[in-house]
């Protein structure tokens, strides 16, 4: 069925079709606050127990690379509401270069990641056999490198997965598949980014900045 | 009357005032940390981030534009996720320490985690 600008036969007209697109993915993306709410839950749980070992581990974090990789992930949220709204005004050129510039972005996310992931195994911060970190509680700092690990790394699996979708969305958008009055797919995406955004917003604080004044 | 939503597209001055605030507010996270404020440090840093987390949910994410029945489920989301939060602390916080069933003691961690 051609759904450029077409109303789909169960709606009644086009608010209403893309209402309910939106509420479909926010309640998709409750199923992902409830996912990663579990792992918040055990960061806390295990915070409470071990503060010092926390504040240790977090201390081992590069803290520049993780506040310069907030900004860019903002950078990237702000670029991609940008493209909903060239979207909106049917701007095809402007789409693409916001799409490209949101999945740029993402990608210099995931590359500073994996830095940071890479000197983490250099300095045998990894949980497991060759953790060593020269402090009394080094056992428990091991918590919070797996919690580490477990967050970031989901949430990097879900920057992956984005920049699948908006590589889709860019070639759909190329084709002119969304400005002509349907963007529904283009509006979800950003709601799906956006969230990932969310989720960072929370682990830059939790992870990178505990005790940091000492 | 059908085009009417999309009609409303939020200016670009919108969009732009959000990006600085949450950058503002990234660069306030970080100095505000560095500042010993004994427990009120995770407080501060837990606000802010609610705070960031707010506006992009109202203007990226269009929820300050939304019908009321969407916003409904956003709250709800967030309502579950509290009561996972908050049901499960009660447990954690009221437990003496004697009768915790896994022992946080550093010596038997440190036997079952290496």
């Amino acid at each position: 069925m051609e759904r450029t600008g077409a109303l789909l036969g169960q709606f009644r007209d086009l608010d209403q079709q893309r209402e309910t697109v939106a509420l479909g993915m926010w309640v998709f993306l409750l199923t992902e606050i409830m996912f990663f709410g579990g792992m918040f839950l055990t960061y806390t749980i295990y915070r409470m127990k071990f503060p010092h070992a926390f504040a240790e581990g977090s201390r081992e974090l590069d803290v520049v690379k993780g506040g310069w990789n907030t900004a860019v992930l903002i950078a990237s949220s702000f670029t991609m509401a940008l493209a909903v709204r060239a979207a909106q005004m049917r701007k095809r050129k402007l789409l693409c270069i916001l799409l490209a510039s949101t999945m740029i972005l993402g990608g210099v996310f995931l590359g500073v990641k994996y830095f940071e992931y890479a000197q983490k195994f250099e300095h045998h911060l990894v949980p497991g056999p060759n953790f060593h970190l020269n402090v009394p509680d080094a056992a428990q700092v091991q918590i919070f490198f797996s919690l580490y690990f477990a967050m970031t790394g989901m949430h990097a699996l879900h920057m992956i997965i984005g920049e699948g979708m908006l590589l889709a969305l860019l070639i759909y958008s190329w084709k002119g598949k969304y400005t002509g009055g349907y963007f529904a797919p283009i509006e979800n995406g950003g709601l799906y980014w956006h969230f990932v955004d969310i989720v960072w917003i929370f682990l830059f604080p939790l992870l990178y900045l505990v005790d940091l004044h000492r | 009357m059908s085009e009417s939503k999309e009609q409303h597209v939020i200016p670009f001055r919108t969009y732009a005032l959000i990006f600085a605030a949450l950058l503002a507010l990234t660069f306030v996270t970080y100095h505000v940390a560095l500042v010993d404020l004994g427990p009120w440090n995770i407080v501060v840093a837990i606000v802010i981030a609610c705070t960031k987390a707010v506006l992009v949910v109202l203007f990226f994410m269009h929820a300050a534009y939304a019908p009321r029945r969407t916003r409904l489920v956003i709250l709800a989301g967030i309502f579950w996720m509290l009561l996972l939060l908050g049901l499960t602390l009660t447990d954690y916080l009221t437990r003496p320490p004697a009768t915790d069933s896994i022992s946080f003691n550093n010596a038997p961690v440190a036997a079952y985690v290496r």
